[in-house]
Protein backbone atom coordinates (compact mmCIF):
# COMPACT_ATOMS: atom_id res chain seq x y z
CA UNK A 1 0.00 0.00 0.00
CA UNK A 2 0.85 3.17 -0.50
CA UNK A 3 2.60 5.44 1.91
CA UNK A 4 0.55 8.54 2.91
CA UNK A 5 1.96 11.78 2.79
CA UNK A 6 1.49 14.31 4.35
CA UNK A 7 0.71 18.43 2.83
CA UNK A 8 0.43 21.52 5.14
CA UNK A 9 -2.38 23.68 3.85
CA UNK A 10 -2.75 26.20 6.84
CA UNK A 11 -5.83 27.87 4.42
CA UNK A 12 -8.41 30.06 5.70
CA UNK A 13 -11.87 27.97 4.06
CA UNK A 14 -12.86 32.12 4.35
CA UNK A 15 -10.07 33.20 2.51
CA UNK A 16 -11.39 33.90 -1.23
CA UNK A 17 -14.61 35.58 0.20
CA UNK A 18 -12.20 37.90 2.40
CA UNK A 19 -10.60 38.59 -0.65
CA UNK A 20 -14.02 39.79 -2.74
CA UNK A 21 -14.95 41.27 0.30
CA UNK A 22 -11.84 43.60 0.51
CA UNK A 23 -12.11 44.66 -2.87
CA UNK A 24 -15.57 45.26 -2.90
CA UNK A 25 -14.35 47.88 -0.09
CA UNK A 26 -11.70 49.12 -2.34
CA UNK A 27 -13.82 49.91 -5.03
CA UNK A 28 -16.92 51.24 -2.50
CA UNK A 29 -14.18 53.77 -1.27
CA UNK A 30 -13.76 54.92 -4.93
CA UNK A 31 -17.01 55.20 -5.69
CA UNK A 32 -17.61 57.04 -2.68
CA UNK A 33 -20.37 54.94 -1.60
CA UNK A 34 -21.65 54.10 2.09
CA UNK A 35 -22.87 50.01 2.23
CA UNK A 36 -24.67 48.70 5.14
CA UNK A 37 -25.53 45.26 5.82
CA UNK A 38 -28.86 44.76 7.62
CA UNK A 39 -29.08 41.46 9.37
CA UNK A 40 -32.26 40.31 11.16
CA UNK A 41 -34.38 36.66 11.82
CA UNK A 42 -37.03 36.59 9.47
CA UNK A 43 -39.99 38.82 10.63
CA UNK A 44 -38.00 41.70 12.92
CA UNK A 45 -39.02 44.02 10.26
CA UNK A 46 -35.82 44.60 8.35
CA UNK A 47 -37.85 45.87 4.99
CA UNK A 48 -40.33 47.94 7.18
CA UNK A 49 -37.00 49.52 9.06
CA UNK A 50 -35.58 50.13 5.16
CA UNK A 51 -38.62 52.01 4.19
CA UNK A 52 -38.73 54.08 7.15
CA UNK A 53 -35.24 54.72 7.22
CA UNK A 54 -34.70 55.45 3.58
CA UNK A 55 -37.50 58.06 4.26
CA UNK A 56 -35.65 59.87 6.92
CA UNK A 57 -32.78 59.74 4.58
CA UNK A 58 -33.89 60.54 0.93
CA UNK A 59 -33.33 64.02 0.81
CA UNK A 60 -29.98 64.03 1.97
CA UNK A 61 -28.30 60.88 0.29
CA UNK A 62 -28.97 59.10 -3.17
CA UNK A 63 -30.00 55.72 -1.64
CA UNK A 64 -30.45 52.10 -3.17
CA UNK A 65 -31.62 48.63 -1.53
CA UNK A 66 -30.32 45.20 -2.51
CA UNK A 67 -32.93 42.71 -1.18
CA UNK A 68 -31.72 39.64 -0.55
CA UNK A 69 -34.21 36.19 -0.84
CA UNK A 70 -34.18 32.62 -1.00
CA UNK A 71 -36.37 32.48 -3.45
CA UNK A 72 -38.97 35.47 -3.78
CA UNK A 73 -39.36 39.01 -4.40
CA UNK A 74 -41.74 40.17 -2.61
CA UNK A 75 -39.46 42.37 -0.41
CA UNK A 76 -37.90 44.17 -3.61
CA UNK A 77 -41.12 44.92 -5.23
CA UNK A 78 -42.17 46.70 -1.75
CA UNK A 79 -38.98 48.88 -2.09
CA UNK A 80 -39.42 49.89 -5.27
CA UNK A 81 -43.18 50.44 -4.67
CA UNK A 82 -41.87 53.47 -2.85
CA UNK A 83 -39.63 54.66 -5.24
CA UNK A 84 -36.77 53.21 -4.10
CA UNK A 85 -34.24 51.41 -6.56
CA UNK A 86 -34.17 48.36 -5.84
CA UNK A 87 -32.09 45.04 -7.27
CA UNK A 88 -33.10 41.45 -5.71
CA UNK A 89 -30.49 38.99 -5.28
CA UNK A 90 -32.31 35.36 -5.70
CA UNK A 91 -29.80 33.33 -3.27
CA UNK A 92 -31.17 29.76 -4.40
CA UNK A 93 -31.08 28.52 -1.23
CA UNK A 94 -28.71 29.69 0.23
CA UNK A 95 -29.07 31.00 3.62
CA UNK A 96 -27.12 34.00 3.33
CA UNK A 97 -25.32 36.34 0.80
CA UNK A 98 -21.70 36.56 0.71
CA UNK A 99 -19.29 38.78 -1.01
CA UNK A 100 -19.52 37.49 -4.40
CA UNK A 101 -23.32 37.61 -4.63
CA UNK A 102 -23.14 41.45 -3.07
CA UNK A 103 -20.73 42.44 -6.14
CA UNK A 104 -23.59 41.01 -8.48
CA UNK A 105 -26.02 43.09 -7.03
CA UNK A 106 -23.66 46.31 -6.48
CA UNK A 107 -22.68 45.62 -10.51
CA UNK A 108 -26.39 46.04 -11.34
CA UNK A 109 -26.09 49.70 -9.64
CA UNK A 110 -24.57 52.84 -10.82
CA UNK A 111 -22.55 53.56 -7.85
CA UNK A 112 -21.18 56.96 -9.15
CA UNK A 113 -24.44 58.41 -8.77
CA UNK A 114 -25.22 56.89 -5.03
CA UNK A 115 -24.17 57.45 -1.76
CA UNK A 116 -25.51 55.17 0.53
CA UNK A 117 -26.68 51.16 -0.37
CA UNK A 118 -28.19 49.00 2.14
CA UNK A 119 -28.16 45.60 1.53
CA UNK A 120 -31.49 43.42 3.14
CA UNK A 121 -29.69 40.23 4.02
CA UNK A 122 -31.54 36.47 4.37
CA UNK A 123 -33.65 36.44 7.70
CA UNK A 124 -31.73 34.65 9.34
CA UNK A 125 -29.54 35.03 12.85
CA UNK A 126 -26.58 32.32 12.34
CA UNK A 127 -25.59 32.04 8.68
CA UNK A 128 -25.15 36.04 8.22
CA UNK A 129 -22.40 36.34 10.82
CA UNK A 130 -20.29 34.37 9.23
CA UNK A 131 -19.91 36.03 5.67
CA UNK A 132 -18.21 39.02 5.14
CA UNK A 133 -20.15 40.58 2.42
CA UNK A 134 -17.84 43.23 1.93
CA UNK A 135 -19.98 46.23 3.67
CA UNK A 136 -18.29 49.36 5.25
CA UNK A 137 -20.47 48.56 8.62
CA UNK A 138 -23.01 45.60 9.64
CA UNK A 139 -26.37 46.44 11.39
CA UNK A 140 -28.50 43.78 12.80
CA UNK A 141 -32.19 44.26 14.70
CA UNK A 142 -33.25 41.98 16.89
CA UNK A 143 -37.25 42.69 17.41
CA UNK A 144 -38.98 42.91 20.86
CA UNK A 145 -41.06 39.76 19.97
CA UNK A 146 -37.80 37.87 19.82
CA UNK A 147 -37.27 38.26 23.62
CA UNK A 148 -34.04 39.77 25.16
CA UNK A 149 -32.79 36.39 25.57
CA UNK A 150 -31.55 36.32 21.44
CA UNK A 151 -28.16 37.81 22.55
CA UNK A 152 -27.02 34.27 24.47
CA UNK A 153 -28.44 32.46 21.85
CA UNK A 154 -26.57 33.98 18.83
CA UNK A 155 -23.53 35.33 20.34
CA UNK A 156 -21.86 35.49 16.74
CA UNK A 157 -24.45 37.77 15.19
CA UNK A 158 -24.26 40.25 17.95
CA UNK A 159 -20.56 40.28 18.15
CA UNK A 160 -20.04 41.33 14.31
CA UNK A 161 -22.50 44.12 14.00
CA UNK A 162 -21.63 47.67 14.86
CA UNK A 163 -25.40 48.56 15.21
CA UNK A 164 -28.07 46.98 17.09
CA UNK A 165 -31.92 48.16 15.89
CA UNK A 166 -33.86 47.34 18.88
CA UNK A 167 -37.21 47.50 16.79
CA UNK A 168 -40.89 47.32 17.80
CA UNK A 169 -40.07 49.22 20.96
CA UNK A 170 -44.20 50.10 20.65
CA UNK A 171 -44.64 46.17 21.91
CA UNK A 172 -43.18 46.60 24.94
CA UNK A 173 -45.97 46.85 27.20
CA UNK A 174 -47.37 43.82 25.78
CA UNK A 175 -44.24 41.70 26.52
CA UNK A 176 -41.50 40.73 29.30
CA UNK A 177 -38.39 42.09 27.08
CA UNK A 178 -36.14 43.66 29.92
CA UNK A 179 -34.31 46.45 27.43
CA UNK A 180 -31.62 46.86 30.53
CA UNK A 181 -31.17 43.07 30.68
CA UNK A 182 -30.67 42.55 26.93
CA UNK A 183 -28.31 46.14 27.01
CA UNK A 184 -26.07 44.50 29.72
CA UNK A 185 -26.07 40.96 27.50
CA UNK A 186 -25.14 42.77 24.51
CA UNK A 187 -22.50 45.05 25.37
CA UNK A 188 -20.62 42.01 26.92
CA UNK A 189 -20.48 40.79 23.82
CA UNK A 190 -19.18 43.56 22.07
CA UNK A 191 -18.69 47.22 24.26
CA UNK A 192 -18.73 48.76 21.05
CA UNK A 193 -21.64 48.13 19.62
CA UNK A 194 -24.21 51.16 19.09
CA UNK A 195 -27.56 50.80 20.48
CA UNK A 196 -30.83 52.39 18.59
CA UNK A 197 -34.46 52.08 20.39
CA UNK A 198 -36.65 52.14 17.62
CA UNK A 199 -40.16 51.20 16.26
CA UNK A 200 -39.82 51.60 12.25
CA UNK A 201 -43.86 51.39 12.02
CA UNK A 202 -44.61 54.64 14.02
CA UNK A 203 -41.19 55.95 13.48
CA UNK A 204 -39.95 56.56 16.77
CA UNK A 205 -36.36 56.46 16.96
CA UNK A 206 -35.70 56.27 13.54
CA UNK A 207 -34.17 59.87 13.23
CA UNK A 208 -31.69 59.19 15.53
CA UNK A 209 -30.65 56.28 13.48
CA UNK A 210 -30.87 58.17 10.58
CA UNK A 211 -28.17 60.78 12.07
CA UNK A 212 -26.09 57.64 12.51
CA UNK A 213 -25.72 57.02 9.03
CA UNK A 214 -25.79 60.76 7.82
CA UNK A 215 -22.52 61.07 10.24
CA UNK A 216 -20.81 57.44 9.59
CA UNK A 217 -22.00 58.18 5.49
CA UNK A 218 -20.26 61.61 5.55
CA UNK A 219 -17.09 60.56 7.44
CA UNK A 220 -16.56 57.56 4.55
CA UNK A 221 -17.21 59.57 1.85
CA UNK A 222 -15.13 62.19 2.76
CA UNK A 223 -12.41 59.65 3.81
CA UNK B 1 -26.69 25.66 7.88
CA UNK B 2 -23.83 27.23 5.50
CA UNK B 3 -22.08 24.03 5.48
CA UNK B 4 -23.19 23.61 1.50
CA UNK B 5 -20.89 26.50 1.56
CA UNK B 6 -18.25 25.93 3.56
CA UNK B 7 -17.73 22.34 2.29
CA UNK B 8 -17.44 23.43 -1.01
CA UNK B 9 -14.63 25.46 0.31
CA UNK B 10 -13.25 23.03 1.84
CA UNK B 11 -13.39 20.98 -1.06
CA UNK B 12 -11.72 23.59 -3.34
CA UNK B 13 -9.36 24.83 -1.29
CA UNK B 14 -7.90 20.36 -1.05
CA UNK B 15 -8.08 19.88 -4.38
CA UNK B 16 -5.64 23.32 -4.95
CA UNK B 17 -3.11 22.24 -2.80
CA UNK B 18 -2.33 19.00 -4.23
CA UNK B 19 -1.87 19.91 -7.73
CA UNK B 20 1.37 19.12 -9.15
CA UNK B 21 2.26 16.61 -6.41
CA UNK B 22 1.46 13.66 -7.50
CA UNK B 23 -1.24 12.48 -5.14
CA UNK B 24 -3.34 9.54 -6.33
CA UNK B 25 -6.15 10.14 -3.37
CA UNK B 26 -6.87 12.59 -0.45
CA UNK B 27 -7.20 10.11 2.79
CA UNK B 28 -7.82 12.69 5.70
CA UNK B 29 -8.71 16.44 5.47
CA UNK B 30 -7.55 18.19 8.87
CA UNK B 31 -9.24 21.06 9.63
CA UNK B 32 -9.55 23.65 13.07
CA UNK B 33 -13.17 25.11 13.67
CA UNK B 34 -13.84 27.53 16.18
CA UNK B 35 -16.38 27.02 18.37
CA UNK B 36 -18.21 30.22 17.83
CA UNK B 37 -19.31 28.71 14.29
CA UNK B 38 -22.71 26.65 14.26
CA UNK B 39 -21.44 23.70 11.43
CA UNK B 40 -23.12 20.73 12.16
CA UNK B 41 -19.96 17.77 11.57
CA UNK B 42 -21.75 15.58 10.45
CA UNK B 43 -23.74 17.31 7.88
CA UNK B 44 -20.38 18.76 6.96
CA UNK B 45 -19.50 14.98 6.42
CA UNK B 46 -22.41 14.26 4.05
CA UNK B 47 -21.97 17.23 2.37
CA UNK B 48 -18.12 16.76 1.47
CA UNK B 49 -19.03 12.66 0.68
CA UNK B 50 -21.84 14.44 -1.89
CA UNK B 51 -19.78 16.92 -3.67
CA UNK B 52 -16.57 15.04 -3.70
CA UNK B 53 -17.85 12.15 -5.76
CA UNK B 54 -15.68 11.80 -8.61
CA UNK B 55 -12.57 13.73 -7.60
CA UNK B 56 -9.15 12.64 -5.83
CA UNK B 57 -10.89 14.00 -2.39
CA UNK B 58 -13.42 10.99 -3.07
CA UNK B 59 -13.86 8.82 0.16
CA UNK B 60 -11.58 11.25 1.64
CA UNK B 61 -12.45 12.01 5.94
CA UNK B 62 -13.08 15.28 7.43
CA UNK B 63 -11.03 15.36 10.65
CA UNK B 64 -12.32 18.25 12.21
CA UNK B 65 -10.36 19.61 15.60
CA UNK B 66 -12.75 22.49 17.46
CA UNK B 67 -11.10 25.45 18.49
CA UNK B 68 -12.05 26.84 21.94
CA UNK B 69 -13.59 30.22 22.58
CA UNK B 70 -10.66 31.99 24.58
CA UNK B 71 -11.21 35.68 25.44
CA UNK B 72 -8.59 38.01 26.87
CA UNK B 73 -9.83 40.77 29.66
CA UNK B 74 -9.51 44.27 29.18
CA UNK B 75 -8.42 44.80 32.53
CA UNK B 76 -6.28 42.05 33.44
CA UNK B 77 -5.32 40.94 30.29
CA UNK B 78 -5.96 37.11 31.60
CA UNK B 79 -7.06 34.91 28.77
CA UNK B 80 -9.71 32.57 29.88
CA UNK B 81 -11.96 29.71 28.26
CA UNK B 82 -15.97 29.69 28.08
CA UNK B 83 -18.34 27.91 26.38
CA UNK B 84 -20.79 29.37 23.27
CA UNK B 85 -23.46 29.25 25.68
CA UNK B 86 -21.77 31.09 28.80
CA UNK B 87 -20.20 34.10 26.27
CA UNK B 88 -22.95 36.60 27.13
CA UNK B 89 -22.83 36.29 30.86
CA UNK B 90 -18.62 35.43 30.46
CA UNK B 91 -16.50 37.16 33.66
CA UNK B 92 -13.05 36.96 34.06
CA UNK B 93 -11.75 34.65 36.47
CA UNK B 94 -9.35 36.83 37.65
CA UNK B 95 -9.97 40.11 38.58
CA UNK B 96 -13.72 39.01 39.01
CA UNK B 97 -15.00 42.17 37.41
CA UNK B 98 -18.30 41.90 36.26
CA UNK B 99 -18.24 45.37 34.43
CA UNK B 100 -15.18 44.40 32.16
CA UNK B 101 -15.09 43.97 28.39
CA UNK B 102 -12.92 41.13 26.71
CA UNK B 103 -11.32 40.47 23.18
CA UNK B 104 -11.81 37.50 21.27
CA UNK B 105 -8.67 35.29 20.89
CA UNK B 106 -9.91 32.30 19.30
CA UNK B 107 -13.48 30.60 18.62
CA UNK B 108 -13.80 31.91 15.01
CA UNK B 109 -11.23 29.97 13.09
CA UNK B 110 -12.09 28.18 9.98
CA UNK B 111 -9.14 26.67 8.48
CA UNK B 112 -7.72 23.56 6.45
CA UNK B 113 -4.95 22.93 8.33
CA UNK B 114 -3.50 20.05 6.45
CA UNK B 115 -4.00 16.64 3.71
CA UNK B 116 -3.04 13.40 4.25
CA UNK B 117 -2.50 12.05 0.99
CA UNK B 118 -1.17 8.72 -1.04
Amino acid sequence: MDEIRLIEVKQDIHADNEAVANELRKQLAEEQTFLLNLMSSPGAGKTTTILSTVAALQDDLRVAVIEADIDSIVDAEKVAAEGISAIQLRTGGFCHLDASMVKRGLDGLDLGSLDFVIIENVGNLVCPAEFDTGAIKNAMILSVPEGDDKPLKYPLMFSVCDVLLVNKIDYLELSDFNLEVMRERVLRLNPKLQIFEISAKTGAGVQEWADWIRREAGAFISS
Amino acid sequence: MHELQVTEQILEVALKHIEGQNVSRIVNIYLRIGDLSDLEEEWIQHYFDYLSKGTLAEDAKLKIEKVPIVLECEDCGANFEVSKQELGEANCPDCEDEESSWNLISGREYTVTNLEVV
